[in-house]
């Protein structure tokens, strides 16, 4: 009575072609990160050292280490940070908890998709004239960052809206009804709540960030400076920009040298990504429902 | 009638709430008085629950509800009430699915006296322990206060949801069929806490279980297809006195 008949044979078969189908698709993804990682470790492993990481470039860029681009990315990195997650996150709340439905809230949205599909070298000529020539920033890390700061926004402000959105509207309802007002809500139930998604928002800014060199190269980033960034008004070298520079711009360059920039940049994005990924799971962890 | 002497809470004329052009309540009147059980039986669709947060002006949180008419709480017009978080604070509501919030019990029942800028802890615990007794949770959570709220059964999360209520002090106590959520044993404790409380506050009862209101509430009204049917004394609803046959057919069980 229970025989499989040819149909519900038929249908297994299905299933283990269609799944192992997903899994090979799925599996696919992480090839190109192994590639990526191992031929770094590979070809730039060898010239890691501490002396790499905490000296300055040396004989035309050609030897030395990165020092003044390390520091030069970790300042426009926590100035753009800085500048674009209370705003992203005030914009966020805005259009999440308050914002009626209507064409002014649809323009923001519209708005801020279309910010996101700017291109990065579009961004890049906009700060140059917005905050190097006309708010005579100059190209400095300020000029850099913003730039920075408006490019990452939309992902900040869809990663937090979202997150807000994921928490359930009973929540608001059961807070409202005790009296409390929008914004006791917001801060007592909602972020909470929510704290872990926008998180990831800003995990993801950073990796993007940290990564980019079209904003940074006629905004704040420069070729070579033999002086650290001291301040939000100095230029400053950036790893980006140096990888870039190291492998295109300079001769006789060691082959390693470019490859141990690019290792020691995807380096610092990963080691940013576990941290907040560790932070958002012991917040996860304590927040259910 | 007794009933008469007490003075009236809330007063509703002439009430009228649509969605979108689709009425739900239409040309409702009635008065609750002080220390009353107010029973509000009727079919799923009758607009109990739309009647409910027109009291507490939740329409504002909802756009296409219409209300129309007046509302008045203490002799005040709610639509008019300028401070409506004074006005929430006031009135306790218990929605059908509870509703425990993701942070510890004690927060919980604590949330609303902290809103209202009560900080010290001593008060904050006293306020915790009576309200949660008084839910007839306290002896079930007392030794785990810290655990969240939202991970309670279903029916500890509905008595949390009532502690939560009570702990405004409310006025007027509203709750829309509570019990659906919890077990009968439950549901006859809390049903034992709402008759002592009557002498606190007002209640109005939203209930499926016609017999819930035939042993709570002093008078009860039926709900149909957004009207008012028929308001009475509950004991006379369910003696055969009822005016309104569809009344009759409701509690009898005949549909609905």
């Amino acid at each position: 009575m229970f025989a499989a008949t040819e149909l519900n044979r038929k249908n297994q078969r299905t299933e283990k072609l269609v799944r192992i189908l997903f899994v090979l698709m799925a599996g696919l993804l992480i090839l190109p990160v192994l590639i990526i990682l191992t031929t770094l470790v590979y070809k730039g492993g060898g010239i890691l050292s501490i002396d790499f990481l905490f000296t300055h470039p040396t004989n035309g860029m050609t030897e030395g280490g990165i020092l003044p681009a390390l520091l030069g990315t970790i300042w426009l990195v926590v100035v753009a940070l800085l500048i674009s997650v209370p705003l992203g996150i005030a914009a966020a709340i805005y259009l999440s908890e308050y914002a009626p439905d209507n064409w002014g809230t649809r323009l923001i949205n519209l708005a801020i998709i279309n910010l996101a599909g700017v291109p990065s070298i579009v961004h890049a000529l906009f700060g140059l004239g917005a905050f190097v020539i006309f708010f005579e920033f100059g190209t400095s890390i300020l000029a850099a960052s913003l730039t920075l700061a408006i490019m990452t926004l939309p992902v900040v402000i869809v990663a937090t809206r979202e997150s807000l959105q994921a928490v359930p509207h009973a929540f608001r309802e059961a807070c409202w009804n005790m009296g409390a007002t929008r914004w006791q809500t917001i801060r007592r139930v909602v972020l909470p709540n929510a704290i872990s998604g926008i998180l990831t928002g800003v995990i993801l800014e950073v990796s993007r960030s940290a990564g980019e060199t079209a904003p940074i190269m006629f905004t704040g980033a420069v070729f070579f400076s033999p002086f650290l960034p001291q301040g939000v008004m100095d230029q400053t070298m950036a790893m980006s920009l140096h990888l870039f520079v190291v492998s295109t711009q300079v001769p006789n360059v060691p082959e390693d040298l470019p490859y141990g920039v690019a290792l020691v940049l995807i380096g610092m994005v990963l080691i940013m990504n576990s941290v907040s990924i560790a932070f958002r799971m012991h917040l996860r962890g304590k927040k259910k429902w | 009638m007794v009933n008469d002497t007490r003075p009236v809470k809330l007063e509703i004329r002439n009430l009228n709430i649509s969605y979108g052009g689709q009425a739900a309540i239409s040309g409702v009147n009635l008065s609750i008085r002080e220390h009353e059980i107010f029973g509000i039986i009727g079919p799923a669709n009758a607009g109990k629950t739309s009647f409910l947060k027109a009291i507490n002006r939740m329409d504002m949180f909802d756009r296409k509800m219409r209300v129309e008419g007046d509302i008045l709480f203490n002799g005040q017009n709610v639509r008019e009430w300028r401070n409506i978080y004074a006005l929430r604070s006031r009135i306790g509501v218990v929605f059908p699915l509870p509703v425990g919030l993701p942070m510890s019990v004690y927060d919980n029942v604590a949330l609303s006296a902290r809103l209202r800028g009560i900080k010290e802890k001593a008060e904050l615990d006293l306020i915790v322990e009576r309200c949660l007794t008084r839910a007839a949770l306290w002896d079930e959570v007392k030794d785990r206060l810290d655990t969240l709220g939202s991970l309670l059964s279903g029916g500890q999360q509905q008595r949390l949801t009532i502690a939560r209520a009570l702990s405004q002090e409310p006025e007027l106590l509203m709750l829309d069929e509570f019990s659906i959520a919890v077990d009968p044993v439950t549901t006859m404790r809390i049903e034992d806490v709402l008759k002592e409380l009557k002498s606190e506050m007002t209640i109005i009862l939203v209930t499926n279980l016609v017999q819930q209101a035939r042993r709570l509430a002093d008078r009860t009204a039926f709900f149909l297809d957004g009207e008012c049917v028929e308001i009475a004394q509950t004991e006379a609803l369910f003696t055969g006195q009822a005016s309104d046959p569809r009344t009759q057919d409701y509690v009898e069980g005949r549909f609905g």
